[in-house]
């Protein structure tokens, strides 16, 4: 036993030496805060792992049953979860910097709602004119 | 002169209901206090409650009141919807190409050469050939009898606009930057008038009927009885155009 757990000492120092760096650097998205400040609709790791299914339950009763509830809309989520820009503007998702595309991009995940929906709160999609 | 004294009546209507609906509103924020507030307006049914086959929503469209050289309720769905001149997209579509929720016709009898101008858009049928031929649901009818395209389903095979007699919907070609939060549209899905769906389920009226200079578009409940809609419809003549087709349609016509 005594020879083994000398032997094995100074693997264990290198592991933990080469690990350490590696491990506090890796990169993480840079989540930014809700403009309110406030817990979201649902339990913050709940909504990490299952926004999309709630997202995807509410379109469907949106459209095909007319059910508008606001909690889980995708309007909700950028009521609080803007990022203003440089210029005080609210930024698209054509922004990096966007709170969606902050775990989006890191995650290589790719999805199609902007195609169709306003990435900005209400206030700042306004803008239309005639 | 009837047609004046029908306008003035319309128009007090109108007001009243605004006035009612805000004060219901206001009574009902007040009464529940705290962090709930009640944003529906009276008649309008809860955001948590879906449409319900006891409507069916309609319109009744008085062409002779329509004049030819007026488009205010083209213009109000373009702004309502952010489409043709209510956004600075499509600028690649050729005219035919682009989107049209709804336009003006003009319709000409050969024998006397009388001129009518009309708006003309979705009929939201009863029986729409649109959600007969879709092969992935996407062209569906909601419950209250409002025809629309559930954008999500739709992979743009252009069969319903092909299936439409009355020629309503659209198909959108390019990438458009410039949507509503309340109408969002996109590239390879085809569109048309849903009712203003987004305006009904607050209780609200559609853009076009608002719009009318002239009140010429009348939108009601067609299932309810006591509705002014319901109430012209049983006691003056109306159209189906193309009734031939035997459609049931949601939109009718008075002097075509």
């Amino acid at each position: 036993m005594k020879r083994y757990g000398y032997s094995l000492l100074p693997l264990l120092v290198l592991l933990l030496t080469a690990g350490a760096p590696a491990l506090a650097g890796a990169p993480k998205p840079d989540i930014p805060e809700a403009i309110k400040g406030e817990q979201c609709v649902e339990d913050t790791g709940f909504m990490r792992r299952n926004h999309m299914e709630l997202l995807e339950h509410q379109r469907d009763d949106t459209v095909r049953r007319g059910i508008r509830s606001k909690k889980h809309s995708l309007k909700n989520c950028f009521t609080c979860h803007v990022v203003k820009g440089d210029d005080g503007k609210a930024l698209t998702v054509s922004d990096p910097r966007h709170f969606c595309r902050e775990c989006h991009d890191y995650a290589a995940v790719q999805v199609d709602c902007w195609q169709c929906h306003v990435s900005t709160p209400e206030a700042a999609a306004k803008g239309g004119r005639l | 002169m009837s047609g004046e004294k029908t306008v003035s009546d319309n128009q007090i209507d109108s007001y009243r209901r605004r006035f009612l609906g805000q004060s219901a509103a206001i009574a009902g924020a007040a009464t529940l206090g705290g962090g709930l507030v009640l944003t529906s307006v009276a008649g309008a049914r809860p955001a948590e409650q879906a449409a319900s086959s006891a409507n069916r929503w309609g319109l009744l469209i008085d062409t002779s009141k329509c004049a030819s050289d007026c488009d205010e309720c083209v213009k109000a769905c373009e702004t309502e919807h952010g489409w043709g001149r209510g956004s600075t997209d499509e600028q690649h579509s050729r005219p035919e190409q682009k989107a049209q929720w709804m336009r003006k016709v003009t319709v000409r009898d050969r024998a006397t050469g009388l001129e009518t101008s009309l708006p003309m858009m979705c009929q939201h049928c009863a029986h729409p050939p649109c959600v007969d031929v879709c092969p992935t649901g996407a062209s569906m009818k909601r419950d209250d009898g409002i025809v629309l395209v559930d954008k999500h389903r739709c992979i743009g095979c252009r069969y319903c606009m092909m299936a439409c007699p009355y020629k309503a919907r659209s198909f959108i070609h390019e990438a458009l930057h410039e949507q509503k939060t309340e109408s969002p549209r996109g590239k390879g899905t085809v569109e048309s008038c849903n009712l203003c769906v987004n305006r009904v389920d607050r209780g609200e009226q559609p853009a076009c009927a608002e719009a009318c200079p002239e009140k010429a578009i009348l939108f009601g409940d067609l299932k309810d009885a006591g509705s002014e809609i319901a109430k012209r419809l049983a006691s003056e003549p109306s159209t189906e155009i193309r009734g031939d087709l035997r459609l049931d349609l949601g939109v009718r016509y008075q002097h075509i």
